[in-house]
């Protein structure tokens, strides 16, 4: 980027260069479209957010109201029940499961980057395709396990927070493991090698060379994994089947989609639940970025 | 390169006959992956497996049924007549309809951006965060955010969201109907184009499944909104890799900026435009949360209907197991004839 070498002097405000602005303005203007009229509706009293012939202007007196029925619902008809438990229930997923994620996905990415055994990129090949898996295609096996599982071992995954916890982290371990493992790839063998004439062995590697370097690739794992199992609905629609397990995004989808919630409230609630994601987004977005790429397979 | 330096001093040892230190670490190096390999074999090789045995079963009840009955359900989708047909045949046209809108869209629209962004613009950080933003959010708050600015309204009770935008800029004959809107455009069978169809033998594509739903193009905006962003990091960071010098050559040379996108940028971004298809593409295949909350699953005449929704409300709302099975089958194979290809040519890449 910085290595752009500067071109042709340019008569600073050329009418293409006018252009350009005013196209990318346009483009800035159509991407945060949504986030206005989510703010719009949502900032509304219950009384004007009711002319939604002016749902397109900024509200006269700014309420909270909205944000108060989307967060605690409400008992007074229409009856609403509210994100709160949804979003504990979220964060009580997300955590576990990121962090688990991120230490499976690292000693896994060491081994198939530095202890390369035969048929090994195979087997990588085999684990990436679960990166692109249609979850449609194992929804049902998976549903009869978890439903079976606690007649057969004792312990309840179905309808549980650990039962989601468990399905995130497998089927995270693909894009965790490729992450890890492009990462690792760039550390010279030399530094590996030298530690084992050093004496060095496999997890004393790992632990005083790789992991005190992994910082990077820890955050962008962090991230990739928070975004998704936060974001997620299939899962969660699937496997948590009672509303105290229900994660934020089925929590969000009963308030839309039970048409007697009057929209304002609806948008406060959808507005809630982006707002973790956005704030990772806002916070780290350099590394977020690099997350996306890492996403498509090289870095 | 690096990796088969990493393999020299490891693999390459001198053959000892007890258990050295390097056959030693070889094997801890393996058992430390086993969990996860017996895990992925499981969670999703034997899995597809059983979804793939359930799919050739009779359990189209809340009981379990193994009855095998060979490729019934398959059939009822293609040519078994009735609902699940129709549906299928429905769901197929709206995701073809829908992927090819949905990629071209993206990679129009991201590629531009990135061009645009590319000629050193102040601010450049501000508009490729607001353009990348949408990609943090959830598929199931872009549906509620745009099922909201797409609700028509009516003339009698008003015209919302966007309708009432067009109608107070006058420009009240845009309005449409969005994910509401059971219009399919195909070759109607009276028309002088379908009565010739008709004459020449082709009477069989003047039918509503091989057409466009127009409520799809609804679902395109929606989905559009949240993933060109990501297109247009993708290539930008495509174009910043090509080396400067090679655009100066090309100038000193005499070509035009146009030219120089045409013969130098466009072919050195190849790679860059497979792996968006391939990626935006196998979204497009796994559509499912974003139709769901935009339409709240169901859509007249199956307007809004793809394969993933179909599949979800087969298996868990009509509980109809191995009909949803056969669905899933089917949407595995298109989605791994799209991958596998990739993953083989991305994985011999890297090995050379």
């Amino acid at each position: 980027m910085a290595a752009a070498t500067q071109r042709r002097p340019q008569r600073r405000w050329h009418w293409t260069r006018i252009l350009i602005y005013a196209v990318l303005i346009l483009f800035a203007i159509w991407y945060l479209m949504p986030i206005y009229i989510l703010l719009m509706a949502s900032f509304k009293s219950q009384a004007e957010a009711l002319q939604i012939q002016n749902m397109w202007l900024p509200p006269r007196v700014i309420g909270f109201k909205s944000f108060q029925i989307a967060w605690f619902g409400s008992t007074e008809p229409p009856a609403t029940l509210g994100l709160e438990q949804g979003f504990y229930n979220s964060l009580m997923l997300v955590i576990p499961a990121t962090i688990i994620s991120c230490f499976i996905g690292s000693i896994n990415g060491y081994v198939l980057s530095k202890w390369k055994f035969r048929g090994a990129d195979f087997l990588f090949t085999l684990m990436l395709f679960g990166m692109f898996l249609p979850y449609q295609s194992i929804l049902i096996p998976l549903v009869v396990t978890y439903q079976n599982f606690a007649r057969l071992t004792g312990i309840q995954l179905f309808a549980t927070i650990p039962g989601l916890v468990v399905a995130h982290v497998i089927y995270g371990i693909p894009i965790c493991t490729l992450i890890f493992r492009n990462y690792y790839a760039q550390i010279p063998t030399e530094m590996i090698e030298a530690a084992r004439i050093d004496g060095a062995n496999f997890f004393s590697i790992y632990r005083r060379i790789l992991l005190p370097l992994s910082q990077p690739a820890f955050v962008v794992v962090v991230i990739w994994q928070f975004t998704s199992i936060w974001n997620d609905f299939l899962f969660g629609i699937t496997l948590a089947n009672t509303p105290k397990v229900y994660p934020i995004t089925v929590s969000l989808n009963n308030i839309a989609g039970s048409f007697h919630v009057p929209y304002n409230v609806q948008m406060a609630a959808a507005l809630l639940t982006a707002l973790p994601p956005l704030l990772c987004y806002i916070i780290l977005g350099r590394y977020f970025i690099r997350g996306l790429m890492a996403g498509s397979l090289k870095g | 390169m690096t990796q088969s330096a990493a393999r020299a001093p490891i693999l390459a040892a001198p053959r000892k006959r007890r258990l050295s230190r390097q056959n030693w670490e070889r094997i801890v190096s393996i058992l430390i992956l086993l969990p996860s390999i017996i895990a992925l074999g499981i969670f999703i090789y034997a899995f597809i497996g059983w979804t793939g045995f359930i799919s050739l079963t009779a359990w189209n009840s809340a009981a379990p049924d193994f009855t095998f009955v060979g490729l019934q359900n398959y059939a009822r989708l293609f040519i078994g007549g009735g609902t699940d047909m129709t549906r299928f045949h429905y769901d197929i046209r709206n995701e073809v309809g829908f992927l090819v809108l949905f990629v071209g869209g993206c990679l129009v629209t991201g590629f531009l951006l990135a061009t645009l962004l590319d000629r050193k613009i102040r601010g450049e950080s501000i508009f490729r965060s607001i353009f990348l933003f949408p990609m943090a959010i959830s598929f199931i708050v872009t549906g509620v955010a745009w099922r909201w600015i797409l609700t028509p309204g009516t003339e009698e009770t008003g015209w919302v969201g966007v309708n009432l935008l067009l109608t107070n800029l006058g420009l009240g004959g845009l309005r449409s109907a969005w994910f509401t809107d059971p219009t399919v455009f195909y070759i109607q069978p009276t028309t002088p184009l379908g009565e010739f169809l008709h004459s020449i033998g082709l009477g069989f594509i003047t039918v509503p499944a091989l057409g466009y739903a127009a409520a799809i193009t609804s679902i395109v905006i929606a989905a559009g909104w949240q993933m060109s962003g990501y297109t247009m990091a993708l290539y930008l960071a495509g174009i910043r890799s090509i080396p400067d010098d090679l655009r100066e050559a090309a100038r000193v040379d005499g070509a035009s900026e146009w030219e120089i996108y045409r013969h130098v940028i466009i072919p050195l971004l190849k790679p860059v435009t497979l792996t968006v298809v391939i990626i935006l593409a196998h979204i497009a295949l796994k559509i499912f949360d974003l139709v769901y909350s935009m339409t709240g699953g169901v859509s007249a005449g199956f307007a809004t209907d793809v394969p993933a929704l179909n599949m979800w409300k087969t298996t868990f709302d009509a509980t109809k197991f191995a009909q949803g099975a056969s669905i899933a089958i089917i949407l595995l194979l298109m989605v791994g004839v799209l991958i596998i290809p990739y993953l083989v040519w991305q994985t011999r890449q890297e090995a050379q």
